[in-house]
């Protein structure tokens, strides 16, 4: 493979998989360390009804309604969650269970009614990110990279992923010991004048947003992998609360990174016709990782006190 | 009600406070006022309602009814002068942060919302950790302290705040003797400062001996004044009525602290 062929079909999706990973990981630490991991799950999948909604309206695939969309189910999901628990009495792993796999399945549902199923928005997408279709064909050669009018034919879903990242980052270092303190102790927040809720309300929003920059990248379904799968890792290789943040922005990389050359490069080099699927490839890598952490983790005792003290 | 202002004003002042969880009423038409300054317990029966006291006092569960003052003063209107030690079980104590970490959140509010914590912030927090005996923990993370040591952290943080009302919510619920000790040095300190200290308390044995005033809860308010005129067998046997293993600790307890605490 040359340098060209890399550039042209790998290149963008590797970078799209590693800041959607790597924002993903960011945020799902916050939803880690506030026991909170399934919010990620239900929230994940809750906002494909917006995304079908999003392209509903305008017809077509472009970005911004879709994310504004998604933000719009995201709200739903979480309220419909709380009123369920108050109203229900339910756990709440229940309440979310039925708001996000009914809000899936009418997603679902709005995708075929719309007709988003014929254009490129299908079931299959869905699941498994698009990936491999952010193709960079403009690019022909390592000075593409500086090159405007090729860098202006770059995939539309690179700069809204990148675009993303880049809010994530500003948010949680503006709000850096805010989101700490909602974190670890919201009561003690509140009656310190450090309301909790803006703070939660802020993150639930964004990860919203990267669920569905995450949703390009990896698949509905896979989404989880990317918002829990790096913070985990890290949880199981530090105490420390600012590494915990920088070990998982690390490892979404690393999973991204080697989850994509697994699943795009060692099927050509064997010879195959045809290359494994990326997200796959990328949850995988999660796992695997996972499985990694938790032999080298120096804190494995803390761990095991940690899980059966989960409420 | 008129000459309020020539009188020292109640830190805590409590009117026809009712909480109910579901249908099932907490407190009912509790009607309180602490001194201005010093050391008070809440005691009563478990499930009497103490901590959800404070919490009310605190907006922290809502009311159904009620008027809270603090300092005369709803309590947005007040807010940094007051502190608050919550249940040590309320936190989840393998979040990855150092005793300082902890500690520093008792500064925020001097930082204010979106700015970071200054050195000076940092160095004050370290001030509250060494105050409590713990200057050597700094960098230890919160999960690898005894519970004794987690308590006192909670503890420093509440004193970070430099507040003039501090509510805690079982300070002493299972600490080894060295911080029962600790804490209580600190509280007398923070009494002899002049500050108001409110403690939900569950040990009836030392109750008189650590406060000057008292709160005896059970569902309503049964009784309250100085520990000397308040805690009596009397008014104990109201608040733990029928529940005779305990109402005998009261009684014994009460008797073998004749009136006043030490220093009344």
């Amino acid at each position: 493979m040359s340098v060209v062929e890399f550039m042209q079909l790998d290149l963008v999706p590797m970078l799209a998989a590693i800041l959607a990973c790597v924002t993903c990981g960011l945020l799902g630490t916050l939803l880690l360390l506030t026991r909170n991991s399934m919010m990620g799950d239900a929230i994940s999948h809750a906002v494909l009804p917006g995304i079908a909604a999003g392209f509903w309206v305008t017809g077509t695939r472009a970005s911004l309604p879709m994310l504004a969309g998604a933000m719009g189910a995201a709200v739903v999901a979480v309220v419909l969650i709380g009123l369920i628990r108050r109203l229900g009495r339910l756990e709440p792993g229940a309440a979310m269970g039925v708001v996000f796999s009914g809000l899936f399945a009418l997603g679902l549902l709005m995708l075929v009614w719309s007709g988003a199923d014929r254009v490129d928005l299908d079931i299959d997408c869905v699941l498994y990110g698009i990936l491999e279709t952010l193709i960079w064909p403009a690019a022909e050669g390592p000075a593409s990279l500086i090159d405007p009018v090729a860098l202006a034919a770059l995939p539309e879903e690179l700069w809204l992923l990148a675009g993303m990242f880049a809010v994530t980052l500003t948010c949680l270092l503006l709000f850096w010991k805010e989101l700490r303190l909602a974190a670890f102790d919201p009561a003690f927040g509140a009656v310190i004048g450090f309301d909790p809720r803006p703070v939660r309300a802020l993150l639930m929003l964004l990860i919203a947003a990267a669920c569905v920059a995450a949703f390009w990248a990896v698949g509905s379904i896979l989404v989880i992998a990317a918002l829990i799968g790096p913070p985990a890792i890290a949880r199981l290789l530090t105490e420390r609360y600012a590494a915990q943040f920088l070990l998982a922005a690390a490892v979404g990389a690393a999973i991204a990174t080697v989850g994509y050359l697994a699943a795009a490069l060692v099927p050509a080099a064997l010879g195959a016709a045809q290359g494994f699927n990326a997200a796959g490839m990328i949850a995988v890598m999660a796992g695997l990782g996972f499985a990694l952490a938790a032999q080298l983790s120096p804190f494995r005792r803390g761990v095991v006190k940690q899980r059966r003290a989960a409420p | 009600m008129n000459n309020t202002a020539a009188l020292p004003i109640p830190a805590l002042s409590v009117r026809h406070l009712t909480v109910a969880y579901r249908e099932a009423p907490v407190l009912w038409e509790v009607g309180w006022a602490t001194p201005s300054s010093g050391l008070v317990a809440i005691v009563g029966p478990n499930g009497a309602g103490k901590s959800t006291l404070i919490k009310a006092c605190l907006d922290l569960v809502p009311r159904l009814s009620g008027e809270v003052r603090i300092f005369g003063q709803p309590l947005a209107a007040v807010r940094r002068r007051v502190g608050y030690l919550p249940q040590r079980a309320s936190v989840d104590w393998d979040f990855p942060a150092t005793a300082l970490d902890v500690v520093s959140m008792g500064r925020y509010p001097r930082a204010g919302w979106l700015r970071p914590l200054g050195r000076f912030q940092r160095e004050a927090a370290r001030a509250a950790l060494a105050e409590v005996g713990l200057a050597d923990f700094a960098s230890r993370q919160i999960g690898q302290l005894s519970g004794g040591q987690q308590q006192r952290v909670f503890l420093a943080r509440a004193l970070a705040l430099e507040a003039d009302l501090y509510f805690m919510d079982e300070p002493f619920a299972g600490v080894d003797a060295a911080t029962e000790k600790a804490i209580v040095t600190v509280l007398r300190r923070l009494a002899d400062q002049g500050k108001a200290v409110i403690v939900v308390h569950h040990d009836l044995a030392t109750a008189p001996h650590y406060f000057d005033h008292v709160l005896l809860l059970n569902l309503r308010a049964i009784a309250s004044g100085p520990m000397s005129s308040a805690f009596t067998p009397d008014n104990l046997a109201r608040a733990y009525g029928g529940r005779l293993s305990l109402l005998d600790q009261a009684v014994a307890a009460a008797a073998g602290a004749p009136g006043a605490a030490p220093r009344g």
